[in-house]
């Protein structure tokens, strides 16, 4: 099979599984088969695209003219291949965790909520994929509609304002600020597509870039950039599943990724370095990272406090691409990744405790470590990793991200990263802690607890042993993500 | 046959319902007139279609009534705008009374049903009328026969709800002095001019230049109109006419009367009043300009505050309405597209929302929102059309709202107009409030205890999802309807008398 097919297969199959997920409706074990099936046929198409795009290949392909010169059409670069590896390939080990937490939550409504995920996929590895500006908007919007029910799926008033918050804030900002900037680029340049290099240089006053760059950056509501990282934190009354493979990797890094696509392809890291445009975007990331690390200490909820842990996070890549350097984009690129693992498994074991002991307070876990010790020694892993200590994955993403701003003398910004592994450490490790060391206090009401099903288990163990493995093949994620064109390309 | 009938479409395209019309009335009770009514409207939808494939290349049909050359006789005049304006007219009419066949035996008594659709025939003919002539006086013929017809079709709400005679009587007023500001303006560009055909209208005008006169003219018309197409603060006629009208008027209205009415204002504004760009630019800009955008939001938030799910959708209406002012007074051509393309594009999205209202009144009873709790599970296609259509109204990426939504940025950035972009984006957010509304309520509540109610029937459902397919379908692949609307554009301002200055 051609590539290009390859390409159109691996958005075609989870945007067409709804069809057979609706007709199974009925059958829960042959309609959660078809997920996780579906899940492995998508990251097989994805893995064969990789391996090609290591090889060189650039698929690309249009299908439809929409508007006179706007296309809707895909093209594979590295870092979008990336992208839609993490987002799929994570998909299979949630699929299988989806089945043990609805089910051990006893959650209802379970086809239409794996009809929006499939959905919320497709969309995902469609944004990874897109071949222009345009073509990416599409799928953020669609992103957004379908992870709507998934957040208000349980359907409480407690859901339904967390819903409400989280499309206000992702529809706010991408109407009034991304369209708008989407709409401005076309005017002035007329082409939305992604160039090495960037397509603005020569096309706009360089007193306006920063506006431009305001209306990106804050317009990728996804990317949770502080003051628009609200609905993050109101997205946690979903499902556990939701908040693990949504609001950990595929929304949030559409929104991070989004950020480096813009960042790279159409304003050019050159064009950012040359204007100057980004220094406010830099010091509003290394902002965003510290306040909300301090606000996650203050959270008692184990998922908001993971949530702000996440707007944190994200801002790490947000200032990758602010740093305006190839090493800013590789570490922001790299911790698209390591992040993706680190928190996946926070966010799992946040689910199993759930499905296990029914706590969702960080204070109530007090002596849990014994009864669920695999659970919580996952979770140390996992925290070990986004504090970035080695052997974790998250140390070489923080590492390229220091030496980026090192490279443009920003001593400030490395003392920031430094204060964030530390806030990082204060927020993250008491919570193994807790659970190891204290002793609970009533253990008559904790005697039965145990650890979580087996569906739930083995993806928590695999996304951790995840975090370990990356740190020792580093190397060939490094030497695959210095494949992002940073120059323009040179003519013949 | 064919040979034969072909030179005479711009003709048939008005005569066939006007003179199907009174037979309709003879064919006694309901079935009968219903399908009469029906295959009348199908032949004016081909008719359109063929005058669409005609003149998409730019080519301008000039068929003169009865033989007589105008300026002394009648023009009918078909280019590619007032073409792409019939096919929306005749195209929901033939689409509307599908579904009407439910909801009118719902709502209204069996033995008036012929003269129901004998009205809407009528009413369909003068619509026909005034976007296809090229006789400014016709216009204002054509325009009553319309206006009277709709009159009665509002009031034939009266069955369901009494109210609908207020809204009638309220709209007649409204209607009547309306359409007598616009026969006064027409009698003064006839007293400066002699003659009363467009085309030579607009040569005579460029040639006499501005007098005070024409500037009279030129302001009573644009009165006339605004108040026909429900320019803001002129459009308290609307509301209660939509909400009480049968359900199948309301979505034939909005789909095309309005519409028609901006048609005869682009028509009048570019093509024939050309006697002084300061004047009318200015007007537009400094009047109809912020109008435009007062509407946008104050409409809006209105519609925020109603209960019936078809005020609130008669209330977006006239914001809508809003976007397609704004895009014509940007005065460039980007935003005469705009204007031309949101003509379909709105027409296509609220047709399918106001019959999602219908279906609701029809099965659930009701349209007040506050009753519609869990709707969702009992009329699963019912509402996801709603949810279809309301994607479009906010203008996602997808469906044809989007499409409308940017060419009017693009145009607003072209002037360089930042502001008022943004304001565009600040009102559609104001849409994603009175749409999540429903939505919410939908499918977030439970029904309430004891109701039940079943999915409205597939002659009503099958229409519906037409118009939402068109609504994605035009949203997906706009090729069609921005190309039409671009070259219609075009075609205005080329051939405009007023001296463009951009």
């Amino acid at each position: 099979m051609s590539n290009e097919n390859l390409l159109l297969l691996a958005i075609a199959i989870p945007a067409l599984t709804p069809f057979l997920l609706a007709l199974f409706g009925k059958l829960p074990n042959l309609r959660d088969a078809v997920s996780v099936v579906a899940s492995i046929a998508t990251f097989a198409a994805v893995l064969h695209l990789l391996l090609a795009v290591i090889d060189g290949a650039r698929p690309a392909i249009s299908l439809l003219e929409v508007m006179p010169g706007l296309v809707l059409g895909f093209e594979i670069e590295p870092l979008g291949m990336l992208f839609a590896t993490v987002a799929s390939g994570l998909w299979i080990p949630t699929s299988l965790y989806s089945i043990g937490y609805m089910r051990g939550a006893h959650e209802k409504k379970q086809t239409r909520f794996a009809i929006c995920f499939a959905i919320a996929i497709a969309a995902a590895v469609g944004i990874a994929f897109s071949g222009n500006l345009f073509t990416l908007f599409i799928f953020y919007e669609v992103l957004t509609i379908s992870t709507y029910p998934l957040v208000a799926h349980k359907e409480t008033p407690e859901a339904k304002k967390g819903a409400r918050t989280y499309l206000a804030i992702l529809m706010t900002t991408s109407i009034l600020f991304l369209l708008v900037a989407l709409i401005w680029t076309w005017n002035i340049t007329g082409t939305t597509e992604f160039r090495a290099g960037g397509i603005l240089e020569g096309h706009i006053d360089p007193a306006l870039v920063p506006f431009l760059l305001a209306l990106f950056a804050f317009g990728i509501g996804k990317a949770a950039l502080m003051p628009f990282h609200r609905w993050l934190p109101a997205a946690m009354v979903a499902p556990t599943p939701v908040s693990a493979l949504l609001h950990a990797v595929a929304v949030v890094k559409a929104g991070v990724f989004t950020m480096l696509k813009v960042g790279t392809y159409i304003f050019g890291v050159g064009f950012l370095s040359k204007t100057g445009a980004a220094d406010w975007l830099m010091w509003l990331a290394a902002a965003s990272i510290l306040i909300a690390s301090i606000v996650a200490i203050t959270k008692d909820d184990l998922k908001a406090r993971l949530a702000y842990s996440t707007v944190s996070q994200l801002s790490y890549i947000t200032l990758g691409v602010a740093l305006a350097t190839q090493m800013g984009v590789v570490g922001g690129a790299m911790h698209i990744v390591t992040h993706a693992f680190g928190k996946i498994a926070l966010f799992m074991c946040a689910g199993a405790i759930y499905v296990a002991a029914h706590k969702t307070k960080i204070s109530q876990l007090d002596g849990l470590g014994r009864k669920m010790p695999i659970t919580f020694f996952c979770f140390t892993i996992a925290a070990l990793s986004i504090i970035g200590l080695p052997p974790f994955a998250g140390a070489w993403s923080k590492w390229y991200l220091m030496i980026a701003a090192a490279e443009t003398s920003h001593l400030i910004i490395i003392g920031v990263l430094m204060v964030s592994s530390l806030l990082n450490v204060a927020y993250l490790l008491p919570i193994p802690a807790r659970a190891f060391f204290l002793k609970s206090k009533d253990d008559d009401a904790n005697g039965k607890i145990e650890e979580a099903p087996l569906f739930c288990l083995l993806p928590i163990c695999f996304a951790a042993l995840g975090c370990v493995v990356i740190f020792f093949t580093i190397g060939g994620l490094y030497e695959y993500l210095l494949n992002i064109p940073i120059l323009p390309e040179s003519l013949p | 046959m064919m040979a034969l009938i072909e030179p005479h479409l711009p003709a048939l395209q008005v005569v066939i319902p006007l003179v199907a019309a009174p037979f309709c009335m003879m064919l006694g009770r309901g079935g009968l007139a219903w399908i009469f009514a029906s295959v009348v409207s199908l032949a004016t939808f081909v008719i359109s279609i063929a005058l669409f494939a005609q003149t998409y290349d730019g080519t301008i049909i000039s068929y003169h009534m009865g033989g007589w050359a105008p300026p002394i006789g009648i023009e009918y005049r078909v280019d590619i705008l007032n073409a792409f304006v019939l096919l929306i007219v005749s195209g929901s009419a033939a689409l509307v009374l599908p579904y009407a066949r439910s909801s009118v035996a719902a709502e209204i008594p069996a033995e008036r049903q012929a003269l129901f659709y004998t009205a809407f025939l009528l009413c369909v003919a003068g619509l026909l009328g005034v976007t296809i002539t090229g006789d400014a006086f016709n216009v204002f013929v054509f325009l009553e026969i319309s206006s009277l017809a709709t009159y009665a079709l509002v009031a034939s709400g009266a069955w369901a709800n009494k109210r609908a005679l207020t809204a009638a009587y309220n709209y007649l007023i409204m209607g009547t002095i309306g359409a007598t500001f616009f026969v006064i303006g027409i009698g003064m560009l006839y007293s400066v001019t002699g003659t009363l055909n467009m085309a030579d209208l607009a040569v005579r005008i460029a040639d006499h230049g501005d007098s005070s006169t024409l500037r009279m003219g030129f302001v009573l018309i644009l009165l006339g109109i605004g108040l026909k197409l429900a320019m803001f603060p002129l459009h308290l006629w609307l509301p209660n006419a939509y909400a009480y009208a049968p359900s199948a008027v309301t979505a034939f209205l909005a789909a095309t009367a309005t519409k028609v009415a901006v048609y005869v204002m682009l028509r009048f504004m570019f093509t024939v009043l050309g006697f002084d760009y300061e004047f009318q630019a200015d007007t537009l800009r400094m009047v109809v300009l912020p109008l435009a955008i007062i509407a946008m939001f104050a409409a809006s938030l209105v519609a925020i505050f109603q209960d019936d799910l078809k005020r609130m959708l008669a209330y977006s209406s006239v914001a809508q309405i809003g976007y397609i002012l704004l895009g014509l007074s940007l005065l460039n051509e980007t935003g005469i597209t705009a204007s031309i393309v949101h003509l379909f594009n709105h027409a296509v999205t609220k047709a399918a929302l106001f019959m999602v209202a219908g279906c609701f009144i029809f099965s659930a009873g009701t349209s007040s929102i506050s009753k519609l709790a869990g709707v969702g599970r009992d009329m699963p296609w019912t509402t996801a059309a709603f949810v279809a259509g309301g994607l479009s109204l906010i203008g996602l990426p997808l469906t044809v709202g989007f499409i409308s939504k940017w060419y009017l940025v693009l145009a607003t950035l072209e002037l360089g107009w930042w502001p008022v972009a943004l304001m565009i984006m600040a009102s559609s957010l104001l849409a994603i409030i009175y749409v999540w509304r429903v939505v919410e309520v939908a499918y977030l509540q439970p029904a309430p205890a004891g109701v039940t109610r079943k999915e409205a029937p597939l002659s009503m459902l099958i229409p519906t999802w037409i118009f939402v397919g068109l609504s994605v379908w035009f949203g997906v692949n706009a090729m069609l309807t921005a190309t039409a609307a671009g070259r219609a554009a075009s075609a205005l301002i080329g051939s405009s008398h007023i001296l463009w200055k951009d």
